[in-house]
């Protein structure tokens, strides 16, 4: 297996304000690294940095063995894809499913539309029925299904995914994250899923980085993490407190 | 303080005939900590709020009974409404961004919640109002009475929804996903806060969520609704022997910390929980 994904040194700095700074971890091709942490302690500001959608950042990040510039060209947006907290937010609400699927394949010229937007469709359980449809006429987990359909339009290699399933009903949930694994499995995706939620976190990533105050205070396996074997305080708490929830 | 619902049901007109949201919730609630757990578009939120009438225009609402301390909320006009909403029953919402004033100071705010429920002058509400700040443990009240909504944290946020709320010293608080929009560890101290507010003012809480392992944590007890009923009531402490097939979804399809999984369950819905 080689290596998808290396961020070294990563900094990011908004003013004075330094929301990560040192921050280094790889992900190898068709694995998953999780990033876990409090709001404000940098684990999006991570993931955005990666994206290109902040290109103010220093250290060094390379993709496919390529060091990224601040300012990504066409064929980083076709190889890397996100998915957004908020499926309300993140589809336009006066474009149909339809619309949203075949932006995607315009922008990066890919042939074949048709049978790609019904193909994508298929692939993340949505029926045919759902493609001339608004958002608003969908479910909160349709929608989810949709962003997912859309980021594989350019049929990428990663998939950065931002909170994917906070904002949905944990039976919604559980659907979505299923889907991403068998996603992941079809087409060897390589995934860095940011969210707060351990369990989570844990269930669909195999490598756990903990961030605290901007700073990635630990890396471990998710085995580790679930089994205890932690060795940063903060890391510790943030199980502690997973697990007290868990239980009624 | 007893809060009586008999028989409610709400429905809504729409192009394709009536939607029913709500059929047929019976709840008789106390000076306890209730949950109330569904998914989006079970009709939790909208039966928590029917008990301070507080529903759109459009939702055509009826009880056998539907009392508040013995005042009957279907009849009670505006005034006697407004003698419990934020008075006697303060409601917290899920989202602080969206339910603070972005244009008011924190402490303004809470102050305004002091003198529109008590004989308070204005130096006094704003005294008021930094003391509530001390109550929700803001270390330093004076500073964030001083702020304005998006100087805040979320969490910062919402203990001042909670603060604004306890001003009039109410006998009731109902919360509807107070903390969905928070992280986890914040989220945690918040639900404690409320326990702690709640245990120590003698208050009853609504909590209405959608994480089942979450509210049994803080509840007395739980009622669980699907599809505008009410499927089972259970004390939090039971919540292993739940026996409803919708609860045990609920339960099942969560992933979890303490057991690794390697595809989780997916509910199953049964028809017959329509019925």
């Amino acid at each position: 297996m080689s290596t998808m994904i290396s961020v070294e040194n990563l900094g990011v700095r908004f003013g004075s304000l330094e929301a990560a700074r040192g921050v280094s971890f790889a992900v190898e091709q068709g694995a998953s690294f999780g990033i876990v942490g409090e709001s404000g302690s940098g684990k999006s500001t991570v993931l955005r940095a990666l994206s290109g959608l902040n290109p103010d950042w220093s250290g060094r990040m390379d993709i496919a063995g390529v060091a990224l510039a601040p300012k990504r060209g066409r064929d980083f947006f076709r190889r890397v894809q996100m998915v957004f907290q908020d499926p309300y937010g993140s589809l336009h609400p006066r474009q149909t499913v339809d619309r949203a699927l075949s932006e995607p394949l315009e922008v990066h010229g890919i042939a074949d539309q048709e049978q790609r937007i019904l193909q994508a469709l298929a692939e993340v359980a949505l029926p045919a029925s759902v493609r001339f449809r608004y958002p608003h006429q969908l479910s909160g987990g349709q929608r989810q299904r949709v962003a997912v359909a859309r980021a594989l339009m350019s049929e990428p290699e990663v998939l950065l995914l931002d909170e994917p399933t906070s904002a949905l009903d944990v039976s919604v949930q559980a659907e979505v994250l299923n889907l991403l694994m068998d996603l992941q499995e079809r087409r060897h995706l390589t995934y860095v899923m940011v969210s707060h939620n351990l369990a989570v976190v844990a269930h669909l990533c195999a490598m756990v980085g903990v961030m605290q105050g901007g700073e990635m205070v630990e890396t471990l396996s998710a085995a580790d993490l679930r089994a205890g074997r932690a060795s940063h305080p903060h890391t510790r708490e943030l199980r502690a407190l997973s697990l007290e929830l868990e239980e009624p | 303080m007893e809060i009586l619902i008999d028989n409610l049901t709400i429905d809504f007109p729409t192009a394709q005939g009536v939607s029913q949201a709500v059929r047929g919730v019976s709840m008789k609630i106390g000076r306890e900590k209730l949950g109330i757990v569904g998914e989006s578009g079970s009709g939790k939120s909208l039966t928590a709020r029917s008990i301070l009438r507080l529903l759109p225009d459009n939702a055509i609402v009826r009880a056998d009974r539907l009392s508040f301390d013995g005042i009957d909320v279907m009849a009670a006009d505006e005034a006697a409404m407004r003698a419990i909403r934020g008075k006697r029953a303060g409601l917290i919402m899920q989202d602080p961004k969206f339910s603070l004033n972005p244009v008011m100071t924190a402490g303004a705010q809470i102050a305004e919640a002091v003198t529109a429920h008590t004989r308070a002058g204005r130096r006094e509400a704003r005294e008021r109002a930094i003391d509530l700040l001390a109550q929700v443990q803001i270390r330093d009240p004076a500073r964030v009475a001083a702020s304005y909504p998006h100087e805040l944290s979320g969490g910062m946020g919402q203990r001042v929804m909670i603060a604004m709320m306890l001003a009039p010293d109410p006998e009731l608080l109902i919360a509807d996903e107070p903390t969905s929009a928070l992280d986890a560890t914040v989220q945690a101290e918040i639900l404690r806060l409320l326990d702690e507010l709640v245990s120590s003012r003698g208050m009853a809480l609504i909590l209405i969520s959608h994480d089942l392992p979450l509210v049994s944590h803080f509840c007395d007890r739980v009622a669980v609704m699907y599809a505008g009923r009410v499927v089972e009531e259970l004390r939090a402490s039971d919540l292993a022997q739940a026996r409803h097939g919708y609860t045990r979804g609920l339960l099942d399809c969560m992933p979890t910390l303490s057991h690794a999984r390697t595809r989780l369950n997916v509910m199953e819905r049964d028809p017959d929980w329509l019925a």
